[in-house]
């Protein structure tokens, strides 16, 4: 019980340094950099700190430009594709019981019993899950994190936020966050601390080979990326918590909702 | 004599069974017309259906394409795409209240470079397909409605990607599809923000120069 208690604690105090060490970065960015608005910019209710994210994502954008993508490039040009399949599989897998867990706590037994059948299979038959043996066997991923069962909950999202490295966020899904990395196994159960790192390392690039392409493609899609990347945070979230349907937006948030209603004058 | 005179002159049958050649294959190709329409766009999951088979086979069948060329896959998006949708409604709903303070020409012009954007986008989001398929989920609707939305799901590597359309019944009894929703977020409302920002800032005249100057720029980087 006292050694229980003492590993607690000891977590307990990661968790607060995490916070600090967080916020200390957040702090400086603030004092170091200022993007400003461009002039006329429309601004919206969900975005009261719509200056400190733009600079946070100049600052994502800056690190993005000249550390993490060109090591995701040279990882995709080293590393065959069966062997990046197999690493991106193994952070599926490890990531399934936590989304087990979350569709619990949303009252989804049903989805929280696929993602538990799929870490057993992809742990056993898929071999420690470099295999996706479940998917194969048609059980389907369910992928929750706390942010979403916060929001399932009744929590509301909160002002819209950038997180460093993280990138786009709300209130509700940075605290969401905090918690998924208390459950997350790959940095809670490893304590070489090395070894951590790099898997952590590991998974950033893993997570932004994923992205490689379609980066690119939001640069061009985008009028301005900001309020792009802001607009269609919002709205996958919204979605997501619905689980893919959301209901129709109520008149309040009507700046972020198409306007249907001019069916009339429509043109041919 | 009179019998062999009755009977009509050997010209007159050929000319007839001609005709009749000529009656059938009209026929057919009627037939062949109207049931071609009924296969294609009369309902709504049927036509998404028609199109991601048709651009995912074509897609297959091409090395250009599958080596990423991107004008070859542009005309590809142009010919298997475009004529299924309406993309002077997505232009009218992406730019909300600003649509009506557009003079006609104005419109034309967004209506024309915004679809080039988008068939750009669209276009460079399908050179990175590769070994996906496409899921149609289940589908259902009323006889009476005139706007749906068809849920798709790509498969491949990792997590199925929620692709949605959503189509309206046009005045010939078509279905068209004007508005597209990747991984949750609807086309329409992702850039009414952008328009209505690039509005603000430098109006309507500022949001024509700058698409024409973004196409400009997409169309040289190639």
């Amino acid at each position: 019980m006292q050694i229980k208690n003492n590993v607690m604690k000891i977590n307990q105090n990661r968790f607060f340094l995490t916070i600090q060490r967080l916020g200390l970065a957040f702090l400086t960015l603030a004092l170091v950099s200022c993007a400003t608005i461009p002039e006329g910019q429309v601004r919206i209710k969900k975005d009261p700190w719509e200056e400190t994210n733009r600079t946070v994502l100049s600052f994502n954008d800056n690190l993005d430009d000249y550390i993490i993508r060109p090591v995701t490039k040279v990882y995709e040009y080293v590393l065959p594709s069966v062997v990046r399949t197999a690493i991106r599989n193994v952070f599926s897998n490890i990531g399934d019981v936590y989304n087990s867990v979350n569709n619990l706590l949303q009252g989804k037994p049903k989805a929280a019993l696929d993602d538990l059948v799929r870490v057993v299979v992809n742990t056993t038959i898929g071999l420690g899950g470099i295999w996706d043996a479940a998917s194969a066997a048609g059980v389907e991923k369910h992928s929750e994190d706390f942010g979403q069962t916060f929001g399932v909950w009744g929590i509301p999202d909160g002002p819209y936020m950038v997180l460093p490295l993280l990138g786009p966020s709300t209130v509700r899904d940075t605290v969401g966050w905090f918690f998924d990395i208390q459950t997350d196994i790959l940095i809670k159960q490893i304590d070489n601390i090395p070894l951590r790192n790099s898997t952590t390392g590991l998974r950033i690039i893993d997570q932004r080979a994923k992205y490689l392409g379609s980066s690119d493609l939001l640069e061009s899609a985008a009028l301005d990326k900001y309020s792009f990347i802001r607009d269609a945070y919002l709205q996958r979230r919204r979605s997501k918590l619905y689980d893919g349907n959301p209901p129709m937006m109520e008149e309040e948030d009507e700046e972020n909702t198409p306007d249907y209603s001019t069916e009339n004058k429509r043109i041919r | 004599m009179n019998v062999v005179n009755s009977l009509p002159s050997p010209s007159f049958v050929k000319k007839l069974t001609q005709y009749f050649l000529a009656l059938s294959l009209l026929c057919i190709s009627v037939t062949s017309l109207t049931t071609h329409a009924q296969t294609i766009d009369s309902t709504p999951d049927g036509l998404v259906q028609a199109i991601v088979n048709d651009v995912l086979n074509t897609a297959k069948s091409d090395k250009d394409i599958q080596s990423g060329n991107i004008n070859k896959i542009i005309t590809l998006v142009d010919q298997k795409i475009v004529p299924y949708s309406d993309l002077a409604r997505t232009t009218q709903l992406a730019m909300g209240r600003h649509w009506s303070k557009a003079t006609p020409e104005q419109q034309k012009l967004i209506i024309g470079e915004f679809k080039l954007l988008l068939i750009r986008t669209y276009a460079g989001a399908l050179s990175q397909v590769k070994d996906q398929t496409v899921q149609l989920r289940p589908f259902r609707m009323n006889p009476e409605d005139t706007e749906v939305v068809v849920r798709t799901q790509v498969i491949g590597k990792g997590d199925p990607i929620q692709l949605d359309y959503r189509l309206e019944k046009t005045a010939n009894n078509v279905w068209r599809v004007y508005d597209l929703n990747v991984l949750g977020a609807w086309l329409v409302e992702a850039y009414r923000g952008q328009f209505n920002n690039q509005i603000s800032q430098s109006g309507i005249d500022g949001l024509i120069t700058f698409l024409q100057e973004r196409n400009k720029t997409l169309s040289k980087a190639r």
